[in-house]
């Protein structure tokens, strides 16, 4: 057959075509989560009554409420693209603010051994949830929703029980608190505008897990550990070491979340943090990231949560009630994954997956 | 180091950004000091709190939304649900988006601390509301408006002394929630007995588990004769049938209304409701604002203003009867 058809197909043989470029991106999972972004940037901009949304004014307000789940939920995509669930990163956050908090109230500690010691406890609660995923192989689901009730309780009755108050406050007594709110809780003026410090650390974390995950040799086994876990372990790749390291990387990023609110709160509330793990999700699936794991991007995450960040600004920009925000953020989110699904799907040509 | 393609999409995507952004009209919204009295219509108040828009809080939002439309003022009320980050976060969206006077409430006054400096910095008067009686003016409020949780418990312990409870049971709907804890600490002060405290957190998302834990606690403590729900819709969907399961003369108190909570006390059911009467929590605060902005007059002499608490009983009901209804009260 090939010699019969040779002739005609000597000038492009298909098998070495080139791909056009456009379908190149489209085929990237952040590029549709981008485009969704960009329609949600454009629906507030023209519903928006201030004039400051599409502003210096208004990214600072979009950038406040996306920094905070953008630093969590790139780290959560990463779980996700290894096949992995983290449902207790959400608590971790209220936590890791209420041992700093406890720390630096009850015994006096100074607040940068409280910030490495909070870091450390985040570490060890990702190393537990990692090790009890990997050795009883039960769904990380189960395993992390076991994590989340068991601190949510701890949150409330420890607190209660050594401060009599379901809040730590009072923080800003302590030596060092100066100088911890400069590195995680200061504003940056930019152009008369304030911009939370915790936008520098998303971007940095977000470029930092980009090239992690694109250009290391872990994130090969990141991708091939929730591609095919068995195959990847028969390939050489270190699966458990990997997941393991993924579970303490989310619940440190999570503690660092925890110390920012904490500093910039000057305290925190035993509830802070419950409900927030959903959200960390939702970015991640909204950035690209399969349920089922195996692809996903850290920049589509963060796209994800800067979609949250222009809800969370724009809808009280608009006037639009207050009650429907959860409405509102159904329908964009259900949007945005099915923008992203429906153009990597024509980018490939029409099938699924 | 990233390819061609999406570098092009994420120079596009920058450049539209910042075109959007350049393209936006006047650069910094807040202003700095308040010039002469600006027209009703130019003004917006904001009322930021801590609700999440259950009975109690959609009814401050009512009475803010009543005082606004007849003022002719526009109003964004946010309730960050108990989250304190995202109440800051709010508040700072709120002065760069043109807040002309803010009002927020202060379960967590270190939270907001920056965020209302910053509304003060700016020129914009603030008041607190519902909670923060204490601190509103370290917060750079001119006047608090609300009743304090701590003071309505007193009320419901001296009250439950006058009925003459010996043991009572003080049924938290939301563990996390100091407002609620205060309520019941209150009450233990007043209180000739003892009060205990019963965790029935998520109690208004799952009323019949809330009923079987008030039960449960009911059977196990036979000395209660008193049981204090800190939520109307908790007293009456949870806690009256775990009493009737439960079979024993037990006075139930309760705190804020509802239309069946006022059915319970014509029927005698439930003893008494503490009302903070929080329709006039956001109705004053926006009236308050709206003289702020508009005339410059800051009342309350430094001092904060109470909406309540005030006491309903089976003297008293029919006239409350017809406000529970319009939603008002």
């Amino acid at each position: 057959m090939s010699f019969l058809t040779a002739t005609s197909n000597i000038a492009i043989d298909e098998r070495v075509s080139r791909t056009p470029w456009y379908r190149t991106a489209l085929r990237r999972p952040e590029l549709g989560s981008l485009i969704g972004a960009i329609a949600v940037f454009i629906v507030f901009a023209v519903a928006d009554t201030t004039g400051q949304f599409a502003s210096l004014q208004g990214a600072a307000g979009w950038t406040d409420f996306a920094a905070p789940v953008g630093i969590v939920a790139i780290f959560v995509a990463l779980l996700m693209i290894s096949g992995e669930f983290d449902l207790s990163s959400g608590v971790i956050v209220g936590t890791s603010g209420l041992f700093a908090g406890l720390l630096v109230t009850q015994l006096s500690w100074p607040l940068w051994p409280a910030i490495i010691a909070t870091l450390l406890l985040g570490a060890v609660i990702g190393f537990v949830n990692g090790v009890l995923v990997v050795r009883t192989a039960l769904p990380s689901f189960v395993v992390t929703l076991g994590t989340f009730f068991v601190l949510k309780g701890a949150n409330l009755a420890i607190t209660k029980g050594i401060t009599g108050t379901v809040r730590v406050s009072g923080i800003e007594q302590a030596a060092g608190f100066e100088s911890a709110r400069t590195i995680f809780a200061t504003t940056i003026p930019i152009g008369g505008a304030s911009f939370q410090i915790s936008l520098v650390w998303w971007i940095v974390l977000t470029a930092v897990a980009t090239i992690l995950l694109t250009r290391t040799a872990f994130g090969n086994w990141i991708f091939a550990s929730g591609g095919d876990a068995g195959a990847a372990r028969n390939a050489g790749v270190p699966v458990t070491r990997t997941k393991i390291t993924l579970f303490v990387m989310t619940s440190m990023a999570a503690s660092l979340v925890g110390i920012m609110f904490l500093l910039r709160l000057r305290g925190m509330q035993a509830g802070q943090g419950v409900g927030q793990e959903f959200y960390y999700i939702i970015a991640a699936a909204v950035g690209g990231c399969l349920l089922t794991g195996g692809a996903g991007s850290a920049i589509g995450a963060s796209i994800g949560a800067l979609i949250m960040g222009f809800a969370a600004v724009g809808i009280p920009y608009a006037l639009w009630d207050q009650d429907w925000v959860s409405t509102f953020l159904g329908v964009i989110l259900f949007s945005a994954v099915f923008i992203n699904v429906t153009l990597s799907r024509r980018a490939r040509g029409g099938r699924s997956t | 180091m990233f390819s061609k393609p999406l570098a092009a999409a994420a120079i596009g995507a920058t450049a539209l950004l910042a075109a959007l952004t350049g393209c936006s009209g006047s650069g910094d919204a807040a202003g700095t000091a308040p010039g002469p009295a600006p027209s009703a219509e130019d003004i917006k108040i904001c009322v930021y709190t801590h609700g999440d828009g259950g009975t109690f809080w959609s009814v401050v939002k009512k009475g803010a939304e009543d005082a606004a439309s007849s003022y002719g003022v526009s109003l964004d009320y946010q309730g960050s649900t108990n989250d304190s980050s995202r109440q800051a976060s709010t508040i700072e969206a709120g002065i760069s988006g043109g807040c002309d006077a803010i009002a927020a409430s202060a379960p967590d006054p270190g939270a907001i601390t920056d965020a209302m400096q910053h509304a003060a910095d700016e020129g914009i008067p603030t008041v607190t509301v519902n909670s923060g009686s204490d601190e509103f003016a370290d917060l750079g409020a001119f006047t608090h408006v609300g009743q304090d949780e701590i003071v309505a418990g007193r009320e419901a312990g001296t009250e439950f002394t006058e009925i003459g409870a010996t043991k009572v049971l003080c049924v938290i709907h939301e563990a996390a929630n100091s407002g609620l804890l205060d309520r019941c600490s209150g009450a233990a002060e007043t209180f000739d007995g003892e009060v205990v405290e019963l965790n029935a957190d998520q109690a208004l998302a799952d009323l019949t588990a809330a009923e079987a834990k008030v039960r449960a606690a009911l059977e196990a403590d036979p000395d209660i004769d008193g049981v204090f729900a800190v939520s109307a819709d908790v007293a009456t969907g949870s806690v009256l049938p775990a009493i009737a399961a439960v079979g024993r003369e037990i006075e139930v108190g309760t705190v804020d209304l509802s239309s069946d909570a006022l059915a319970a006390i014509s029927a005698d059911e439930i003893a008494f409701a503490i009302d903070q009467q929080q329709y006039a929590q956001g109705h004053l605060t926006v009236e308050l604002l709206y003289l702020a902005a508009h005339d410059a007059i800051e009342l309350g002499g430094g001092l904060p203003m109470y909406t309540g608490p005030a006491l309903v009983t089976t003297d008293n009901i029919d006239a409350v009867q017809a406000s529970v209804d319009a939603g008002t009260r």
